[in-house]
Formats: structure tokens, sequence, C-alpha cells
């Protein structure tokens, strides 16, 4: 059992990770690159001149990335065996876990951890100004686990009593609100941020389908494997 | 032990090693994507940016 858990979850995790780090360097890392130079004072905007929206952003710094690979590979790692554990106590309790019904696990993973903190608290390219990281981190994790409550509410109980407190916890981090900073000292234009948000989301539901796929067949695999030794 | 109580016994061993998987993928997700350690920030910093932790 420990070790159907964690081999499924490594090898789902560690897939994940490159696939994340993959698309995040294609699709993340520029823009975050170049809001860097606006961070540094390299680029101004609301200057006297235009300034070029397709600045030169340098070749690759493969420590920097091979950093980025491996913690990307921890960090989905990590939610690999909080999502495996998690399917097989609703295996036990009589739900299906294949690389189907992984699809809506990662659907649900990707809500929970991306999308719902998003609501309030959008991706964060570098340079902007937020508040205390410390109060932000409290109300992200508080975030996480109101919402993955109120996501297997909705999916495992049947009551309408179950599904309104799923409601008031999904509502509940954004009507009390996320830490914001008091006054806005961005330096990076609003056109670079927005593009960093929305490509941190796109890039996160796709890392999350993935894992959730990966994790649920590997979850079936390994136990059919386990049974067969048996 | 019957069936019944072996039954149960395995029900409640499956959830304490749910639990503890569980417990050790947090803990991971915390040190590679929270901990605010300079080292750690700076090794883990476009990942946290990309991946909406709060970072900073």
């Amino acid at each position: 059992m420990a070790s159907r858990l964690l081999t499924s979850a490594l090898f789902a995790g560690f897939c994940t990770g490159l696939i994340a780090a993959l698309l995040q360097f294609v699709f993340v890392q520029p823009v975050l690159l170049h809001a860097e130079l606006y961070e540094s004072g390299q680029l101004v905007h609301f200057g006297a001149e235009p300034v070029s929206a397709h600045p030169d952003l340098g070749g690759i710094d493969v420590m920097r990335d091979a950093l980025s690979v491996l913690f990307s590979a921890l960090v989905y790692t990590g939610y690999a065996l909080v999502l495996v554990a998690l399917m097989s106590l609703a295996e036990a309790s009589g739900a299906k876990i294949t690389a189907r019904t992984g699809l809506i696990w990662g659907i649900a993973g990707f809500v929970a951890v991306h999308f719902a903190p998003a609501i309030s608290l959008p991706p964060e390219v570098p340079g902007v100004a937020a508040a205390d990281v410390v109060a932000r981190q409290v109300w992200w994790f508080a975030t996480v686990a109101a919402t993955g409550v109120a996501l297997a509410l909705i999916a495992f109980a049947r009551s309408w009593a179950a599904w309104a407190v799923a409601v008031v916890l999904l509502l509940a981090p954004h009507l009390i609100g996320a830490p914001h900073p008091d006054s806005f000292a961005g330096t990076v234009p609003p056109e670079l941020a927005a593009m960093f948000a929305s490509r941190a989301l796109g890039v996160g539901l796709a890392a999350w389908v993935v894992l959730g796929c990966l994790a649920g067949h590997f979850w079936q695999r390994e136990g059919l494997r386990q049974n067969a030794a048996a | 032990m019957n069936a019944i109580a072996r039954t149960a016994a395995s029900a409640r061993a499956g959830l304490v090693q749910a639990l503890m998987v569980a417990a050790l993928g947090l803990g991971v997700v915390m040190v590679a994507g929270h901990l605010q350690a300079s080292a750690l920030h700076d090794a883990a910093h476009d990942v946290r940016h990309a991946t909406g932790f709060p970072c900073h």
C-alpha cells in the first residue's frame, strides 16, 4: 500500500514536473525575463520615448534553468503525493481511479491550488508591489484548504447542507479578501503583468491535467502489478 | 481475527498511510515553494512565480 502510493506519486509527479518546466520555459519564462528588465530599471515605461515590446532577453542561463527544472519536479512531486493519497482514500470508499477519472482530479487540483488563489491574488510577475509575504502565504494556504474541502464536498457529499457549506467555503476567502499592498509601486507594464498571470494559469492547468491523468494511470497500474505479484 | 475486523484494520492502515504520504507531499511543497530562506528562494524563484506562489 505505502509502496503503491509512493511509486505512483513519484512517477506521476516527476514526469509532470519535467513537462511543466518545459511549458514554463516556452510560455512563462520569456515574460518573466522581460518583466525583470523593468524590475531592475533597465527598461522604464511611460518615459519620453516609447519602449519596444520586443527586447533582447539574452540567452539561456544553464544554472538558473536547471534549478527551475529541479524545483518544478519537486513541487509537482509534492502535489502528486497529496493527490495520490486522496485518490487512495476515495478508492477505499468506492470511487473508481483511472487515467480517465484522473482528468477530473487534475482539473479539481488546478482549481484548488492555482485558480482559486489567483482569483484574489493573481500570479505575481517580478517587480509588482505586494503585501507582506507571510500574510500572503497564510491566505494562500487557507484558500487552497477551503477550496479543496469545498470541491471534495461537491464531489462526494450527498446532501444540500454539505453543498451549501461548499459554496460558503468557495466564496469565503475572496469575501474576506487577500492581503494587498497599501500603495501601488509596480514598475512592470500592465500588458506584461496580465500576460504573465494568464500564461502561468494556462501552464498550471496543462500541468495539473497531466498530473491527474498520470496519477490515475500509475495508481491503477501499480495496483494491478501488486495484485499480480501477491 | 475475523474478516470484518481484518477489513477494518486494513482500512485504518490505509488511512494512516495516506495521511502520512499526504503530509510528506505537503512538506515537499512547503520547502520547495514557500520557505523564505534566501538560498532556497533564489533557486526556486522562477518556479515560484510561474506556479503562482507568493514570492518575495
